[in-house]
């Protein structure tokens, strides 16, 4: 079935001229045809313009002209990437008719490699929260046990990758938000450091923060897509001039002497014992393979959610404010500007979205800010140290990337258990760091991820080590059984 | 006023004259039709960024250094948090902390006082939107063609000691930025936008007294006017024993009276932040230098060279420097000319009196140093009297055509024929029997009114020198 190929597989496919890229794009608008009912991965389904798409790169390569490296593969945006002409609706009733006159960057260098869009997914509303539960729309489920959630916030983009409903999918990670969701869905979701993806036309969330990344099949496909979206660009001023290397080049080399730095306050209490168990047999895995794993403390792991949960709202607060009815989206009909302002709010934003922006407004209220704002931010350069010291001495840090498995829809009604789901994330984020989340087993039959956390800009490094696992477990391209149908084309 | 003392400080806001917006690259034209200068980034739209446009520094520290302000080496941008419709993202990029420019000085002359105000800092931001609310108040429209506008808001120290102070720096200030180019300054515009914190104390004291800001006063006369009337409320205020409220007021120019707009229990909570969009201004030493070398000579420089290279006095020196504008003007004309000071009492004399008459400043009106420079020599060649270059330049004012157009095409030029002159002297030595009896019983005035006679009869045309001469030679004759 063609729907189960990865990136690379379907890419060469293509090229060889054994399947056309309408075709392509048909397998995943049947699979989503046949399963989105039950998964509701999509918010948007772009078919038509998926068809036109594809045909127009089926054209071009009759034509003989010279293609993208991803041309004719099929994608899902996360709903909070702009996309010019589609609705962009970051899973809010106030975005909800909003149709951006303009493309993301990444959207813009996916286009132009030729991918195809398929359509948007579901998230947490505004990327705020850890299971699609937060959407207003509906709640995405987990491929692997429908009962279940995806994770979040890009719940749906996962959903999408791990039932073939997409070839790959792009998310946004802002404290786990890509790595958690992978985790839960079984697939590889990659955070790239901080400015080495362009943030424009993501819809922002926590600016200092925010990172699009690549949720894919396999690792491999992680470091084709990344090839293509990362880069410095003029239209964001935090994006880093750093040399953008061929990421899959990175693959073939082998992690001998590679120096593991295993942080123990990852595996303290409250992660799940099965989850433990899986990771440290990664690990032993890892060091078969050469590797060299030693022990290591990161002290401040602990501050991690109470500094997050300072910072990205107070960001949220003002970030949000746009919203507020008076050029575009969803407004309340008022009789004067104060009223108009408080129902379009009121009745436009979720819960969770209003908590959040309570809680950073207050954070930056005058008379609060030092005591909050101001030293979450020296908090934040202590834990940003705790990873500097340990990449002087380790190459890449590998731990769990979600404290336990997906969990029932409805379960998690206590907040702060919710916020925990971000405690093994949340640190990537707040230093800057990118690290990846690949499938490493199964603890009750639902997937267990593994993370990968580099140096800045060492997207090759956590790639390879990635890489390195995912070949050697047996477990790329586990499919959950619900996408399972049809043979495997391999 | 014996009593108390009056302390105030003023927050000016100057836009740069940047052919592109602070953080898009849509244009910053004046007058465009509403919204047609936007684009969704200055729109606030979901997902779009703000990219700093590295002249708006530039022009920043230009005008800083103009201020004499020190430029440190590193600067951010905060965000101003606030709800109102004229802002797209309902915050504004300003600086709080760390500005880009702090610690200056103007010196300001009021009153024959010279005196050097504090300039605490000067910091760059992006303008607002503009709302235009219907007459009923029944909708506000929203024009954002503005929002994103490169502004520099320059707050003084409470330096200043009286209104007219106030208006004499609001009037240095306008000269400095035109002088650096960086803003055309035009207060009907919004290029520049003034509030003030006023507050009496008795004299001698070493605190402030509680203040009050003055909002909406929309041209120079209504800073200084606006002042006087909350100089004058606190003073009632304060003699009466009475207690002043901190609060800012509103300028009604209309009504001439201040309204309360909030207090200080109201004032908004703007939670400033660091823009986590934006990275730190790291200025370096050599660009400031360079930008220090880009300014041009200052009013002050100028007026010394003038005085120096040309002889004027220094009254002539500091109206002619005080308008950049007439400065540039009057030495192009100096480049091609030799008499300063004939050239000055034309600048200072017929060319201010039409320009004031019209209301607009030199640049903006048809004249150009070629006119000048042409009807000067027309003068000095004696083809035409001073009393006739007014008449042509009159003409010259209205139309720009060229002085030796309007003399050629109007016939003004000046008799210089003896024969001539010697005939309309004869006949106004025998029309004028009195004035010339008088001259002769040793009244030498009266041949003022005679060569007056001959330049009436001759419809100003006839050379002054020669009618004068010839008058003399006659009547001198005749008197032997
Ligand atoms: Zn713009």
């Amino acid at each position: 079935m063609l729907a189960h190929l990865t990136v690379a597989e379907l890419a060469e496919k293509l090229q060889k001229k054994e399947v056309s890229a309408r075709e392509a794009a048909l397998a995943a608008l049947e699979q989503i045809e046949a399963l989105d009912r039950k998964i509701k991965a999509y918010i948007t389904v772009t078919a038509d313009e998926a068809l036109a798409a594809a045909d127009a790169v089926d054209a071009r390569r009759s034509k003989g002209e010279k293609l993208g490296p991803l041309a004719g593969v099929p994608m899902a945006l996360k709903d909070n990437l702009c996309t010019k002409g589609v609705p962009t609706t970051c899973a809010s009733k106030l975005l909800e008719n909003f149709i951006p006159p303009y493309d993301a960057t990444v959207v813009e260098r996916l286009r132009q490699a030729g991918a195809v869009m398929l359509g948007k997914t579901n998230l947490d509303e505004f990327a705020m929260g850890s299971s699609t539960e937060n959407s207003a729309f509906f709640t995405t489920r987990n491929p692997w046990d429908t009962a279940r959630v995806p994770g979040g916030s890009s719940g749906g983009s996962a959903a999408a990758v791990a039932a073939d409903e997409a070839y790959f999918a792009l998310g946004t990670d802002t404290g786990g938000s890509i790595r958690q969701p992978a985790a839960f869905c079984g697939v590889v979701g990659l955070k790239p450091t901080y400015g080495r993806v362009s943030r424009f036309g993501a819809v922002a969330f926590a600016s200092s923060l925010d990172q699009i990344g690549p949720m894919t099949k396999d690792v491999r496909d992680c470091a084709l897509v990344l090839n293509v979206i990362a880069g410095l660009d003029e239209r964001d001023s935090t994006s880093a001039d750093v040399e953008v290397s061929d990421y899959t080049a990175f693959l073939e080399e082998d992690i001998r002497r590679m120096k593991l730095g295993i942080p123990k306050e990852y595996f303290a209490a409250g992660v799940n014992s099965e989850v433990k168990a899986a990771v440290r047999k990664a690990i032993d895995l890892l060091v078969s393979l050469g590797a060299e794993a030693e022990e290591i403390s990161l002290p401040h792991t602990e501050y991690g959610i109470p500094v997050y949960y300072l910072i990205a709202p107070a960001e949220a607060s003002s970030n949000l404010a746009r919203f507020d009815g008076v050029r575009y989206g969803f407004r309340a009909e008022a009789d004067n500007l104060l009223d108009m302002y408080r129902k379009t709010r009121s009745q436009g934003l979720g819960s969770e979205v209003k908590r959040r922006i309570m809680l950073g407004t207050y954070a930056l209220s005058s008379g609060y800010y030092d005591a909050y704002y101001l030293k979450a931010q020296k908090v934040r350069t202590l834990i940003k140290n705790d990873f500097d010291r340990a990449f002087a001495k380790y190459d890449v840090l590998v731990t769990p990337t979600t404290p336990t498995v997906a969990f029932q829809v409805g379960s998690v009604s206590d907040l702060l258990t919710m916020y925990l789901n971000d405690i093994l994330t949340i640190g990537a984020n707040l230093a800057g760091l990118p690290a990846v989340s690949v499938p490493c087993g199964f603890a009750g039959g639902l997937p267990v991820g593994l993370q990968f956390i580099g140096k800045p800009f060492a997207e090759g490094t956590i790639l390879r080590a990635a890489y390195a696992y995912e070949q050697n477990s047996g477990l790329r391209k586990s499919k959950p059984p619900i996408a399972a149908g049809g043979e495997r084309h391999e | 006023m014996s009593k108390y003392e009056t302390v105030i400080g003023l927050e000016v806001h100057v836009e740069l004259s940047t052919k592109t917006k602070i953080f898009c690259s849509c244009p910053t034209d004046f007058g465009s039709a509403p919204n047609t200068n936007v684009c969704p980034i200055c729109l606030g739209m979901p997902g779009t960024l703000p990219v700093l446009n590295r002249k708006a520094v530039e022009y920043a520290i230009k005008a800083a250094l103009a201020l004499n302000c020190h430029v440190p080496s590193y600067a951010k941008f905060d965000r101003k948090n606030y709800f109102y419709p004229d802002l797209p993202k309902a915050y504004q990029i300003s600086q709080y902390d760390l500005p880009l420019a702090v610690h200056g000085y103007l010196e300001i002359e009021c009153d024959g006082v010279k005196r050097r105000i504090g300039i605490n800092r000067v910091h760059l931001e992006e303008d607002a939107g503009k709302l235009v609310h219907s007459e009923f108040g029944d909708y506000s429209l929203a024009d954002y063609n503005r929002g994103g506008v490169p502004l520099i808001e320059i707050v003084t120290e409470p330096d200043l000691r009286s209104p007219a102070e106030a208006k004499a720096f609001l009037e240095k200030l306008k000269s400095i930025m035109l002088y650096t180019g960086v803003s055309d300054v035009k207060m009907e515009e919004g290029s520049l936008r003034c509030d003030a914190n006023i507050s009496l104390r008795p004299v001698g004291a070493d605190y402030f007294g509680v203040r009050t800001e003055i909002k909406n006063m929309n041209s120079f006369r209504a800073v200084q006017r606006g002042l006087e009337y909350e100089e004058q409320r606190h003073l009632e205020i304060l003699s009466a024993g009475g207690e002043l409220v901190q609060e800012t007021r509103r300028w009604d120019e209309d009504k001439g009276v201040t309204y309360a707009m909030r207090s200080k229990e109201e004032a908004e909570d703007y939670r400033y932040f660091p823009d986590p969009d934006l990275v730190p201004v790291i200025v370096d030493e050599a660009w400031v230098e360079e930008i220090r070398k880009s300014l041009p000579e200052m009013p002050e420089e100028r007026r010394q060279r003038y005085m120096a290279e040309w002889g004027l006095s220094s009254y002539d020196a500091e109206v002619i420097t005080a308008s950049k504008a007439m400065a540039d003007f009057f030495e192009a004309v100096m480049a091609d000319y030799h008499d300063a000071k004939t050239a000055a009492n034309w600048m200072m004399g017929e060319i201010a009196k039409h320009l004031n008459a019209a209301g607009i400043e030199i640049n903006e009106s048809r004249l150009t140093p070629a006119h000048l420079l042409e009807l000067l020599k027309l003068v000095d060649e004696g083809t035409i009297s001073g009393t006739i270059a007014k008449t042509v330049f009159a003409e010259v004012f209205e139309s720009g055509k060229m002085p030796a157009e309007i003399v050629r095409e109007k016939g003004l030029v000046q008799i210089t024929d003896e024969g001539a002159i010697a005939a309309i002297v004869d006949q106004v030595i025998k029309d004028n029997p009195k004035p010339v009896a008088d001259y002769r019983e040793g009244k030498a005035k009266a041949i003022g009114f005679l060569v007056g006679q001959v330049m009436k009869l001759s419809r100003g045309k006839a050379n002054p020198e020669l009618a004068n001469r010839l008058l003399r030679e006659r009547l001198d004759s005749q008197l032997d």
